[in-house]
């Protein structure tokens, strides 16, 4: 079975610095991939590529099976148009640490823009669905509300919907409890671990090692631009072999 | 001193008085409409890929910020005519005020442009939204009510620099002011009557703006 | 033909160009000085007074605010002679300057010292400085450094308003242009050569504000 997300041989550099050197990793369907590692690891940077929010040097990023970004042209890589890359971010749901909504919009509004602008949904049938996540995040009651009028915790719950309304084939999370106070995590997490038992397939950046560990179906650490190690989270958390990731879980708290 | 005031004479020419003040609002509101519409402009090509293009816009804004409203208004009126473009003095103020308030709204907005965090653009791409609907929907709702308040303080600006229609005799209220002030000699009264008439409008339009900030101003969190 | 002719023109007139030039430059600092001085005392009594100075002071800054400034220039050049002062055109024009000027600047510096935490007023009474001294040796060096660069540009907003004066018939740059003009009728000319005079001088402020303004940033950039 073609997997959902497949990154080979994937390069980045940032003017001289090389922050990504040569990744190779998959995400099978339904697949839960936890990215962690120290920060400037690569971790952020790796997750940005996947829906092209950085444009990269070398390899290819395939979402169910198609290459993103670029294509060759006699030879050479060329990047694609706007329109098609447009395209193909709507393919990935991404959960930003800043949580990012669009402040002059209410909760409602702001899942439904993906649904009527890009999907061309009639707006009455994006309400109903926008309805539906955000009752299954738990904000239905709070549909009206402005991002001002939300805790953070709230604010990112209204974000899961919004990626996830657009049925994306993965969903990205980049660090989504790092901004948020430490007793508005726990609902956060709640929300993608269900999100995780209904078949979602996901890939997080977290610090969040026991969640990483309890949710997960492969770990992947990083360090310095490559995949140091990656397996199922018992081996990776109980046996690492790589000395770096065995200092790097002493360092973490869990 | 030895001063008796007498209102009479002023408040016998109430109606002109206030068709001054009235041309005069009605003079900024039409400049802030096309300086906004050419601001805008502006601070989108200060913004843009193009050096050349960047480079226009921030001279545009810098010859027009450096130079006195009543040279440009000068000018226009008195100079245009010499190379065949002959404005009557209202359509000539009104385009003197509005690439003088062009200049101000381009640094307003480019302000707000700023102001718009690198994250919603983004948030916006990661939906799959193409640069014109990000533009359309996100950054310039987000734009303008974060430029709200130095929108009002520019239109307040403004309205006082209509004051200057009435050196090349556009009726408002300081010419209607001039004319009353050597017509009757009531100095103090008419003087006094004028800036009372100007500070309650500025008032009246604080006001106004407030209550619009209120409701559009988003709070940060 | 016409360019040779406005080139001749400017040399005859060079000296009453110079001339208007000075006052314009005179009638600016004077209003720039005395309305910083008149605005710094109005400034910290905005901020800082009890009610019976705060409110003087505030009525004072809405008022002028409130008025344009060519309403403020005739009013104070009429009504100045109508009370009995007898002040010729200048001397009216630039009260009327430093008064505006004022406004400017105590806003400034109401701005400038609100931005300062409360906290430091009360860390100098923790350390027995009395309110004097804790204008003088915490609050006033920080809001200047705030306040500066907005300063410079109330600096060029009163080089831009003293045109103004033309009004009343003070001979600055403005009115000897149109006196000139009045002789040889090359208006566009003449205009766009006063514009291109008040660009350079107000461009040159602005330059020097900017480079100020860099300055006072650096210490605060390499701290960080």
């Amino acid at each position: 079975m073609t997997p959902i997300v497949e990154v080979r041989d994937l390069h980045k550099r940032f003017g001289e610095l090389e922050v990504l050197k040569g990744i190779d990793f998959t995400v099978a369907e339904g697949e839960v991939v936890s990215i962690i590692g120290a920060s400037g690891s690569g971790k952020t940077t790796l997750l940005r590529c996947l829906n092209l929010l950085e444009e990269f040097h070398q390899g290819d990023v395939l979402i169910g099976g198609e290459a993103i970004g670029y294509h060759l042209r006699r030879g050479q890589r060329v990047r694609i148009g706007e329109r098609e890359v447009a395209r193909q971010r709507a393919m990935t749901g991404m959960v930003f640490q800043a949580f990012n909504l669009f402040p002059h919009m209410s909760a409602l509004d702001n899942v439904t823009l993906g649904l009527t602008k890009v999907r061309g949904m009639p707006r009455p049938q994006a309400i109903e669905l926008a309805d539906h996540w955000l009752d299954r995040v738990g904000m239905l009651e709070r549909r009206d509300h402005r991002p001002s009028q939300l805790s953070g915790g709230q604010q990112q719950r209204v974000a899961i919907a919004r990626a996830i309304a657009m049925s994306p084939k993965v969903m990205l999370f980049d660090e989504a409890t790092s901004a948020l106070d430490p007793e508005r995590v726990g609902e956060v997490l709640e929300t993608i671990r269900s999100l995780a038992q209904e078949g979602m397939t996901m890939v997080l950046v977290t610090h969040e090692m026991r969640f990483a560990r309890d949710v997960s179906d492969k770990v992947v650490f990083m360090e310095d631009g490559r995949i140091a190690e990656q397996g199922p989270p018992q081996r990776l958390f109980l046996n690492p072999d790589s000395p770096r990731l065995q200092a790097f879980l002493k360092t973490s708290s869990f | 001193m030895n001063y008796h005031f007498n209102f009479a004479p002023i408040l016998d020419q109430w109606p002109v008085l206030l068709s001054g003040l009235g041309l005069g609002l009605l003079l900024a509101l039409v400049s802030i409409a096309i300086g906004s519409v050419l601001g805008l402009v502006v601070a989108f090509a200060s913004r843009a890929p193009s050096p050349w293009l960047r480079s226009l816009a921030f001279t545009w804004i810098s010859i027009l910020r450096n130079l006195p409203i009543l040279v440009i208004v000068l000018f226009l009126f008195f100079g245009m005519p010499q190379l065949g473009l002959s404005l009557d003095k209202i359509t000539s103020f009104i385009v003197a005020l509005s690439l003088y308030a062009s200049a101000y709204m381009a640094e307003v907005f480019r302000g707000g442009l700023l102001s718009v965090p690198k994250g919603l653009t983004e948030a916006g791409q990661a939906i799959g939204l193409t640069s014109f609907r990000i533009k359309r929907y996100i950054v310039l709702p987000i734009m303008f009510r974060n430029a709200l308040p130095a929108f009002g303080n520019n239109f307040i600006s403004l309205f006082k620099d209509t004051s200057l229609a009435a050196t090349i005799a556009v009726p408002e209220l300081t010419f209607y002011a001039r004319k009353i002030n050597s017509e009757t000699f009531r100095v103090i009264e008419v003087w006094l009557v004028a800036s009372l008439l100007y500070i309650v409008c500025c008032y009246a339009i604080t006001l106004v703006l407030r209550a619009m900030e209120k409701r559009l101003v988003l709070e940060k969190n | 033909m016409e360019w040779d002719y406005f080139l001749n023109e400017v040399v005859a007139n060079r000296d009453a160009l110079l001339h208007g030039a000075a006052i314009t430059f005179a009638v600016s600092l004077i209003a720039i000085l005395a309305g910083t001085v008149l605005g710094i005392v109005i400034g910290i009594a905005v901020t800082y007074g009890g009610k019976p100075l705060r409110w003087p002071a505030r009525l004072y800054i809405d008022i002028i605010r409130g008025t344009p400034v060519l309403v403020l220039v005739l009013a104070t050049f009429y009504v100045s002679s109508a009370v009995g002062l007898n002040l010729n055109a200048f001397q009216a024009g630039a009260l009327a300057l430093t008064l505006f000027c004022a406004s400017h600047v105590s806003e400034i510096l109401r701005g400038a010292l609100q931005s300062l935490s409360r906290g430091q007023i009360e860390a100098g009474r923790a350390i027995g400085l009395t309110f004097g001294g804790i204008f003088r040796y915490i609050l006033f060096p920080q809001a200047l450094r705030y306040a500066l660069p907005t300063w410079i540009t109330a600096a060029v907003e009163m080089v831009k308003a003293s045109t103004l004066l033309s009004v009343i018939g003070v001979a600055e740059l403005l009115l000897t242009t149109q006196q000139i003009i009045s002789n040889n009728f090359l208006n566009m000319q003449f205009y766009l050569l006063a514009g291109v005079i008040y660009f350079l001088i107000d461009f040159a402020i602005e330059q020097v504000g900017r480079f100020i303004g860099r300055r006072l940033d650096q210490p605060t950039r390499r701290a960080v």
